[in-house]
């Protein structure tokens, strides 16, 4: 007994230990971040047209990324989810590709794709448009790299969706689209929120696919990502102040996610506030 | 009165399942878990389709595959509780039972005593509640026909006696062609006037709860409607009756004609248990230890060899019946049923 006791405390001694290590490495660049420049300098460098130019197409072209992955997204994992069909597993597998692709790869991939003399460079060419290099390819290299994070989330909880819920929605005389927005969408809008903010966070720190796809050209499609790695050779404190920037939007973000995964409305097992009479 | 016809198939993994009902009250369909009875209700409703066939309420036809006819669920006037309800959890229960139609809610919260639970959650509620709430929220669209999924077997004992008397009542007054799909012989008795018994997808039997108790077609029938089921074979005749032997060596005989290998059908409540050997020779004797006595309401089975036997607690008390004692359980070739074994 005795033996097993403090066996069981050398293993929490241990994993205690572990613990403050792992915590210390993860809080400290990011504390380090705030400590390095006051924080009234930091504001003040905020104002550098840089940093305003960088936060403008970013939150510019994320937005429209995200709007876009949505809008893709939901009706492909909605399909993805509700039927089976031979092939849905490589399907499935193709979707999530990008989300193990290295960032180098997938804008590569994108320039072959999309560029001058890529799949659909004579295509674009004829329409008159020049996608590579503009805040078009900024929005598809992040729409590119984020979209499987939600896709593949929103996938897991449609199947989380009761069949017979749905079956009973059309039995009681509604049809799918009234079936869809009335109790698919409700009983997954946790879920396709927690995808969403997993991409949109994903979209916002793109680094790699848009270097190689989009350039970084200040104010078009210069990212805060990609002006901080350009300001950190001329302008530590500048580079610092953006990367506080990002730092304070994920965060918030994070916040936010929890926030709605908290607060749910009285379903399954939870009790609402007001106790039915009975 | 309407009529609800289904005739259909539909192949499953390891059968095909095929039937034709004709449902002009309440009809119900017995049979084990995985023989096909909840996917008739869903063919029904139009949640799959089959191969072949036609489903119809009167004149409207709702599924004809010869003639391309084929109407979503939600263009079926029908009204299907599922096993587990399927009530919206995001919803009230007044938005459930909104959701088919919004001109009678009142009133079948009213019908279904749930007014005082309108803003609850399905989550909310007890067992009890829930059923009717889902039964308020199918018949919230004013359906054609009624199908019910095992409508009793998510609630437990106590609440179920209650909840099959108030079904009872409901089904009567509303006088639409339902189709209840159970497991339970008994609720499906207590319930409908008609019963099919179905097994592996196939209608073995259909009739009146009497029918089948008494002449059972088959021998899953007979064992499914409660009765003692003994394997056996005939060895000819004697005094117009037929003679069986069993697999354990005892002579029986029956009224019923039967030749070869027979599944002998007795029912629990025609046998008599005593502890002496009985003098009355015409009767059919089976004699052993008592392997279990249980109570069963204002009953008692004893189960004595192959046999069980039904008696009533008085006598039971009466016999002192113990397990591991040796009785003797007799009844009458009369009530002998032969089935032929398949």
């Amino acid at each position: 007994m005795a033996r097993i006791r403090s066996r069981q405390t050398l293993l929490g001694v241990l994993f205690m230990g572990a613990a403050v290590v792992a915590l210390v490495f993860l809080v400290l660049p990011v504390v380090a971040i705030f400590t390095r420049v006051s924080p009234g300098h930091l504001v003040r460098l905020l104002s550098n047209p840089v940093v305003t130019d960088a936060l403008v197409v970013s939150l510019k072209t994320t937005a429209i990324a995200q709007a876009l992955i949505l809008l893709f997204g939901t009706p492909l994992a909605y399909l993805l989810a509700s039927r089976r069909f031979r092939g849905r597993t490589l399907l499935v597998t193709v979707v999530e590709l990008p989300l193990v692709l290295p960032p180098a790869v997938a804008g590569l991939g994108l320039l072959a794709a999309f560029g001058r003399f890529g799949l659909l460079g004579s295509t674009d060419r004829a329409l008159g448009i020049d996608v590579a290099f503009t805040q078009t390819a900024v929005v598809l290299a992040v729409a590119f790299v984020a979209s499987p994070l939600y896709i593949r989330t929103a996938i897991a909880a449609f199947e989380a969706v009761d069949a017979d819920l749905v079956a009973a929605s059309r039995t009681l005389g509604a049809g799918s689209t009234r079936t869809f927005f009335r109790v698919v969408l409700p009983l997954t809008r946790d879920g396709l929120a927690a995808g969403e903010a997993l991409a949109f966070a994903r979209g916002l720190g793109e680094f790699g696919a848009t270097i190689m796809f989009a350039g970084s050209l200040q104010g078009v499609t210069q990212t805060l990502p990609l002006a901080i790695y350009a300001a950190f050779s001329l302008n530590f404190d500048v580079a610092l102040a953006m990367g506080a920037l990002l730092v304070v939007v994920s965060a918030v973000l994070l916040l936010t996610l929890r926030l709605i995964l908290s607060w749910q409305p009285s379903r399954r097992t939870s009790r609402s506030l007001v106790a039915p009479s009975s | 009165m309407a009529t609800l016809s289904a005739n259909f198939s539909l192949p499953r993994r390891s059968f095909e399942l095929s039937l034709e009902l004709e449902v002009e009250r309440t009809t119900a369909l017995v049979g084990p878990s995985g023989s096909g009875k909840s996917s008739v209700l869903r063919v029904i409703a139009g949640l799959i389709r089959p191969a072949a066939g036609r489903v119809a309420l009167d004149g409207e036809s709702w599924l004809d595959v010869d003639h391309g006819v084929d109407l979503p669920p939600d263009e079926r006037r029908v009204g299907l509780l599922f096993q587990d309800y399927a009530l919206f959890p995001h919803l009230s229960v007044r938005s459930n039972v909104a959701y088919g139609g919004k001109e009678r809610v009142d009133e079948l919260l009213e019908r279904f005593r749930i007014s005082h639970l309108a803003r609850a959650r399905p989550g909310e509620l007890s067992g009890g509640e829930r059923q009717r709430v889902a039964l308020a929220r199918a018949l919230s669209r004013n359906p054609g026909a009624l199908l019910l999924d095992e409508p009793l077997a998510a609630l437990d004992a106590h609440t179920k006696a209650a909840v099959r008397a108030e079904l009872q009542e409901l089904l009567s007054e509303l006088e639409l062609p339902t189709l209840i799909v159970t497991h339970d012989y008994e609720d499906a008795v207590a319930l409908a006037g008609k019963v099919g018994v179905l097994v592996d997808g196939e209608l073995r039997q259909i009739g009146s709860p009497e029918e089948l108790v008494s002449t059972p077609l088959d021998p899953f029938v007979a064992s499914f409607t409660g009765a003692n089921l003994l394997h056996g074979r005939t060895v000819g005749q004697e005094n117009g009756l037929t003679k069986v032997q069993l697999g354990s060596g005892e002579l029986l005989y029956s009224t019923d004609p039967g030749d070869g290998e027979v599944g002998v059908v007795v029912y629990p409540w025609d046998v008599s248990v005593g502890r002496a050997h009985p003098d009355d020779s015409a009767l059919n004797l089976v004699s052993g230890e008592v392997a279990s006595i249980v109570q069963v309401g204002n009953r008692v089975r004893v189960r004595v060899g192959p046999l069980t036997a039904e008696v009533t607690g008085a006598s039971a008390e009466r016999l002192g019946l113990a397990r591991g004692g040796t009785v003797f359980a007799s009844f009458k070739a009369t009530g002998t049923r032969l089935v032929a074994l398949s």
